[in-house]
C-alpha cells in the first residue's frame, strides 16, 4: 500500500538558545527555578515596558545560521504574532515574519530506512533544504495538573516567557518518517556542536512540529497537509509521522478527503487527535513590531561568526573516517556530541592507537558511563589517561584482560593505571623462565588432567591456561602462556 | 500662594534663598487641587508621595546643598504613565485597581531633577479621543468655560497646569493628545521628536507614533523640563542618542531670518474664522521680528486622518490586548470558559471608544486585509514624512492652527466619531512624519476661549521649535490665566 504513495513531510524545529538572559531583558533563562521568579515588567508584558535585543541571542542565531548553510539577513524585522493565550502575557508573541533572520540553507546528511529491529538497512547521502531561521520570545508555561484545586483552576509559570528561540522550518523535502528523524538528529547536534542549543526534546529545549502530506506516486501536486504537534522526543517525533501516514493513507483508500488541521499526537494511545480545523485557525494578524528597530547585522559580525565556528558533526564524522580509518558506525556514533568526539580525538593521540582507542571507549567507557549515569565530559577516566592504558596494552605491559578490569578500577577510583596495575600486583608476566616455572607445578598438580590431555582431550589446554592464570593473578602473558603450556604438555609427553 | 505667578527656576530661586519651603508649595497646590475636583483634572492624587520629596528639596535648601533644577516644581503625570505602587489606571475601567511594580523613565528623570510628584491626571482611556469624554473616570471640564471639553487626551494634565494645581505636567501625544488640549485650556504643549523622550513605562496606545512631552505656562518651562526628560534610555530601543540641545538656551534666541512656512492644507474648509484670524496675526508677529514667511504646500495631508486611524488602531489592537484579565486588572466575574473570560473582561473593562478602536485596528491587521489598509497606510505615511522632508527644504519652522476649532461643548461629538477625529486633523501629521510640534496660546475667540498655533519642526530640531515660540510668546504676551476663583 504504502508504495502507491509518496510522502511529504516539512518540519519546524524550536530551538531554546542557551544565553545566560532572557531576548530582551535581563531575567535569567535558568530552568527548575521557582515559578514566576525569572520575571521583571518585561517578560511579564506589564502595560508600559518595552523590549530591548540581547545581542547574544543574535550572535548565538548566526551561530545556528552558519552552522545550516543558511544566508543572514543584513536587516531582518521583528513582527507581532498576535493570539490571546494566558501563558502569552502581552496578547503577542514577538517573532519575526516578513524578513527573517535567515533563509536559505540545506545540510547534506546520512540517511537511511530502518528495519523491524530499528537498524539501519542503508545509509545515504541526501541534501535536505531550509526554508528559513527566524528568531522569537518563548512564551510561559500553562500548569493544569498536580497543583491546588486543579481541577477549577490554571496556572502560569512566565520563568520560560521571552526565553530566546531560534525557529528552523524546513523546506518539504523529507520522503519517510526516518528521514526526518535523521535531519531532526542531525540538527540537534550541529546545535549543540556549535554551543547555542543543549537540544534535549524530552526537556524541551529543542521542539519539533511537522506537516505531513501525502501523493499518488509520481504526482506533482502535494496533498493537503496535517499539522502535527507535541512530537515531545526523537521516537514520538518518528512514530508520530508513522501513525499519520498510515491514517492518512487509509482515510484516502477509503475514499475520504484529508482536510487541512492541526492534530496532537497522544503517547498513551500512539495516536495523532484532531485539535483543530482551518476554519478555526488562528489569523495571528502579524505586523512589524513598533517597539523594536530592525536588526541589523553587519558583514564584519558574520565574519566574525564564520571564524568562530567549530567543525561541524557531518564534516567531523567524516575527517574521523578519512583519519583514523574508522568504520563509519563507530565514526557516527563518536561525533554524536561535541564532546564525544573531543574525547576520542584525545584518547586517540594519547594512545597513538586510534582504533583501539574507539573500541575502548565505544565498548567499555560508554558501558561504565552509562551504569552510572555520566555525561562523557565528567568521565572519571580521562582521554590522557584511557590512551595511557591503551599504551600499556600496546606495549605489552598489562594484557587485555588486565586492562578491561583495571579500568573498571580507574573507574572507580579515579586512580592512574599504573597505580591501579601496581595494586593489582604489577604488570603482566612475560618471563619465559618464570612461566615455565610456574607451568610445571601446574602440571605436576594435574596428573589427572595430564593423562587426559595426553589421551587425546586436547580441549583440555583451556584449563591448564585457566589454572596458570589463577597461579599468576591474572598477571601472566597469555600468549605465552598459551605457547609454553601446549609445548610443555605435549613435550613432556614425547620424553616420556 | 499662586503657583501661577512663578516660573519653575523663579519657584526654585526662592526655595533656594530659603524665602518659600517646597513643603508649603506642596500644600497650596494639593489645597487647590482640592477646590477644583469639579474640573476632574485627577484620577489619582499623591500627598503623602508628594510632601515626602517636598520636604526633602526644603531638607537640602536648610543645608545649603545645590538645588536640582526642578527643585519644588509640582508636576502632574498623565495617567497613562506608570509610578511604582501608585494606582495607574489609563483612564480606564480595567486597571480601575493596577499598582505597577516599577517606575516610568520619564517620571524617574523628573524625580531625580526634584519634581514634586502631584498625581496622576484624567485622560481619555487609553489615550483613546480628542475630548477627554472617554474616560472612565468622568469627563474633565475646561476651566475657560465648564460646559466645555478641554480637549483630549491629555485633558486632565492640561487643565490642571491651566489652573495652576501643578506647574507643569507630562502628557502624551500619539496623534495631538498634549498639543490640542494645550490649545483648549490656553497653555503650552510640546510634542517631541519620536524617539527624543523615552517611552518605557508609558501604557502603549500606538507605539510608533506615541511620544511623551511637557505641558507648562510658559514655552521656558516647557523647554526645561523637556531637557531633563530629553535624551537616549537604554531600556526603550525607539528613543534616539541624538545630542539634547540646551533648549532653555534656545528661548533667548532672535527669529531674525527664519523661514516661516505656512502650509495652504492647513488653512482649508472647517477652520474657524477666528482661529484663522488669531494664527495669521500671531504669524504676522513672527515676520515682525524679522522672520520671512513662506507658502509650502504637504500635499499628503489630506489622508492623514485615514492613515493614522488605520495605523494607530492597529497597533492599539495589539497593545491592548495584554488587558485580558488573567494577570491584573479588571476580571469579570461570571466567565465559565476561558473565552467567556476574555471576551466579559474586555466587553465590561473597555469603553466604547477604545473597543471601536481596538475592531478597527483588528479589521485593518486581518488576512486578507493587510496589504489594503495597514500595509497601504505604511506607504502613506512614508509620502507625508517625505512631504515633511520637502518643505523643510524651503523653511525652517511651520506654523499651523493647532486645533481647527476652539474648545466645543461636553456632549457635542461624542455621537459623531469622525467628526471628533477631524479634531486632530492639523496634529496628526507630525505624529505620522515623527517630527516635533508645539502649542501655544496665540489669542481668544470673541467669547474668550483660548486659541493654540502650532510650530512643527525638523525631526530632533526641538531648539527652533522653542526659538520661535518663545518670541511669539513675548511679542503677543497674553494673559492665560483662566477664570478660575484665587487665580
Ligand atoms: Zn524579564
Amino acid at each position: 500500500m504504502r508504495d502507491k504513495y509518496e510522502v511529504v513531510i516539512g518540519l519546524e524545529i524550536h530551538a531554546q538558545l542557551k544565553t545566560e538572559s532572557k531576548i530582551f531583558c535581563s531575567c535569567s533563562t535558568r530552568f527548575g527555578d521557582e515559578p514566576n521568579s525569572n520575571t521583571c515588567p518585561v517578560c511579564l508584558g506589564l502595560p508600559g515596558a518595552l523590549p530591548v535585543l540581547n545581542r547574544a541571542v543574535v550572535e548565538m542565531s548566526a551561530h545556528a545560521a552558519l552552522a545550516l548553510n543558511l544566508t543572514i539577513n543584513q536587516e531582518s524585522i521583528f513582527s507581532r504574532k498576535n493570539y490571546f493565550y494566558p501563558d502569552l502575557p502581552k496578547g503577542y508573541q514577538i517573532s519575526q515574519y516578513d524578513r527573517p533572520f535567515s533563509e536559505r540553507g540545506w545540510v547534506e546528511i546520512p540517511t537511511s530506512e530502518r528495519n523491524e529491529s530499528g537498524h539501519a538497512i542503508e545509509w545515504k547521502m541526501k541534501r535536505f533544504r531550509i526554508h528559513r531561521l527566524h528568531i522569537e520570545e518563548d512564551a510561559g508555561k500553562s500548569l493544569h495538573e498536580g497543583m491546588r484545586e486543579s481541577a477549577s483552576k490554571s496556572y502560569v509559570d512566565l520563568n520560560r516567557s521571552g526565553v530566546p528561540l531560534a525557529e528552523i522550518v524546513s523546506e518539504p523535502d523529507f520522503r519517510s518518517s526516518w528521514e526526518a528523524y535523521d535531519y531532526v538528529q542531525y540538527l540537534r547536534r550541529a546545535l549543540q556542536y556549535t554551543d547555542v542549543c543543549d537540544g534535549n526534546m524530552e526537556e524541551g529545549n529543542l521542539r519539533c512540529d511537522a506537516n505531513v502530506s501525502i501523493m499518488p506516486r509520481g504526482a506533482e501536486k502535494f496533498g493537503t497537509k496535517v499539522e502535527l504537534k507535541n512530537l515531545n522526543s526523537f521516537r514520538f517525533l518518528q512514530r508520530a509521522l508513522e501513525y499519520e501516514i498510515d491514517r492518512q493513507i487509509a482515510a484516502v483508500e477509503s475514499g475520504e478527503r484529508i482536510i487541512q488541521e492541526t492534530r496532537l499526537w497522544n503517547e498513551r494511545d500512539s495516536k495523532t487527535y484532531s485539535m483543530r480545523s482551518k476554519e478555526e485557525a488562528h489569523d495571528y494578524r502579524y505586523f512589524p513590531e513598533p517597539d523594536l528597530p530592525p536588526l541589523v547585522v553587519s558583514e564584519t559580525m558574520i565574519e566574525h561568526v564564520r571564524q568562530s565556528m567549530p567543525e561541524l558533526p557531518e564534516a567531523r564524522r567524516r575527517r574521523l573516517i578519512e583519519q583514523y580509518s574508522l568504520s563509519p558506525d563507530d565514526a557516527a556514533q563518536l561525533t554524536d556530541t561535541r564532546t564525544m568526539a573531543d574525547f576520542y580525538e584525545a584518547t586517540a593521540r594519547a594512545s597513538a592507537n586510534p582504533k583501539s582507542a574507539a573500541n575502548w571507549i565505544l565498548n567499555e567507557l560508554v558501558r561504565e558511563l552509562k551504569n552510572t549515569g555520566t555525561d562523557i565530559s565528567a568521565s572519571p577516566v580521562g582521554a590522557e589517561s584511557l590512551g595511557a592504558m591503551i599504551r600499556k596494552i600496546d606495549d605489552q605491559t598489562i594484557s587485555g584482560k588486565m586492562a578491561k578490569d583495571a579500568l573498571i578500577e580507574m573507574y572507580k577510583s579515579g586512580k592512574s593505571v599504573d597505580e591501579v596495575v601496581s595494586e593489582m600486583g604489577g604488570g603482566q608476566v612475560s618471563d619465559e623462565g618464570a612461566i615455565r616455572e610456574m607451568a610445571r607445578q601446574v602440571i605436576a598438580s594435574n596428573p589427572r588432567q595430564l593423562e587426559q590431555y595426553r589421551s587425546g582431550k586436547s580441549t583440555l589446554l583451556g584449563f591448564f591456561v585457566g589454572q596458570m592464570m589463577k597461579a599468576s593473578g591474572g598477571r601472566a602473558n597469555p600468549q605465552v602462556v598459551n605457547r609454553v603450556i601446549k609445548e610443555m604438555l605435549e613435550g613432556e609427553g614425547q620424553q616420556n | 500662594m499662586e503657583l501661577r505667578d512663578f516660573t519653575i527656576n523663579s519657584l526654585r530661586q526662592r526655595i533656594k534663598a530659603r524665602e518659600i519651603k517646597a513643603t508649603d508649595v506642596c500644600h497650596a497646590s494639593l489645597e487647590r487641587a482640592e477646590k477644583l475636583t469639579d474640573l476632574n483634572a485627577f484620577i489619582t492624587l499623591t500627598p503623602d508621595r508628594a510632601l515626602k520629596q517636598a520636604a526633602e528639596i526644603d531638607l537640602a535648601a536648610d543645608a545649603g546643598r545645590p538645588l536640582p533644577p526642578l527643585a519644588g516644581a509640582v508636576i502632574a503625570i498623565k495617567d497613562n504613565m506608570v509610578i511604582r505602587g501608585v494606582r495607574t489606571t489609563a483612564g480606564s475601567k480595567i486597571l480601575f485597581n493596577y499598582k505597577p511594580p516599577y517606575t516610568a523613565t520619564v517620571v524617574e528623570r523628573l524625580e531625580a531633577a526634584g519634581a514634586v510628584i502631584i498625581g496622576k491626571t484624567n485622560c481619555d482611556e487609553f489615550a483613546m479621543g480628542s475630548s477627554n469624554e472617554n474616560s472612565a473616570y468622568g469627563p474633565v471640564k475646561n476651566p475657560w468655560d465648564r460646559e466645555r471639553v478641554p480637549g483630549g487626551s491629555s485633558g486632565g494634565s492640561a487643565v490642571a497646569v491651566s489652573t495652576g494645581i501643578a506647574l507643569a505636567a507630562l502628557g502624551s501625544d500619539t496623534g495631538g493628545s498634549i498639543r490640542q488640549p494645550a490649545s483648549l485650556t490656553g497653555v503650552v504643549g510640546f510634542k517631541p521628536t519620536y524617539g527624543r523622550v523615552s517611552r518605557y513605562g508609558l501604557i502603549a496606545f500606538g507605539s510608533s507614533l506615541d511620544q511623551i512631552g511637557p505641558f507648562a505656562n510658559s514655552v521656558e518651562d516647557a523647554a526645561l523640563v523637556l531637557s531633563i526628560i530629553a535624551g537616549r534610555d537604554p531600556i526603550d530601543s525607539t528613543s534616539s542618542d541624538a545630542p539634547v540641545d540646551d533648549y532653555l538656551g534656545a528661548a533667548k534666541g532672535d527669529v531674525r531670518g527664519l523661514r516661516v512656512g505656512v502650509p495652504r492644507q492647513y488653512y482649508g474648509t472647517g477652520l474657524d474664522e477666528e482661529v484663522r484670524a488669531s494664527v495669521e496675526s500671531a504669524i504676522k508677529k513672527l515676520e515682525d521680528l524679522g522672520a520671512t514667511v513662506v507658502d509650502i504646500s504637504l500635499p499628503n495631508t489630506e489622508y492623514a486622518v485615514p492613515v493614522y486611524y488605520l495605523i494607530a488602531t492597529a497597533e492599539a489592537s495589539s497593545n491592548l490586548a495584554r488587558f485580558d484579565g488573567v494577570r491584573y486588572g479588571f476580571r469579570a466575574e461570571e466567565a465559565d470558559t476561558l473565552k467567556s473570560m476574555y471576551s466579559r473582561t474586555r466587553d465590561q473593562g473597555f469603553g466604547a471608544e477604545v473597543k471601536r478602536r481596538i475592531m478597527l485596528g483588528t479589521y485593518a491587521l486581518s488576512a486578507g486585509y493587510y496589504d489594503a489598509y495597514y500595509g497601504k497606510a505604511q506607504r502613506v505615511r512614508s509620502l507625508i514624512e517625505r512631504d515633511f522632508r520637502n518643505a523643510f527644504e524651503m523653511c525652517d519652522v511651520i506654523a499651523t492652527p493647532t486645533s481647527p476649532t476652539p474648545a466645543f461643548r461636553l456632549g457635542e461629538k461624542t455621537d459623531d466619531p469622525l467628526e471628533m477625529y477631524l479634531s486632530d486633523i492639523y496634529t496628526i501629521t507630525a505624529n505620522l512624519a515623527g517630527v516635533p510640534g508645539v502649542s501655544l496660546p496665540c489669542g481668544f475667540t470673541s467669547n474668550g476661549l483660548p486659541i493654540g498655533l502650532q510650530l512643527i519642526g525638523r525631526r530632533f530640531d526641538e531648539t527652533t521649535l522653542v526659538r520661535a515660540a518663545s518670541n511669539i510668546e513675548q511679542a503677543i504676551d497674553l494673559d492665560t490665566k483662566p477664570p478660575v476663583e484665587g487665580l
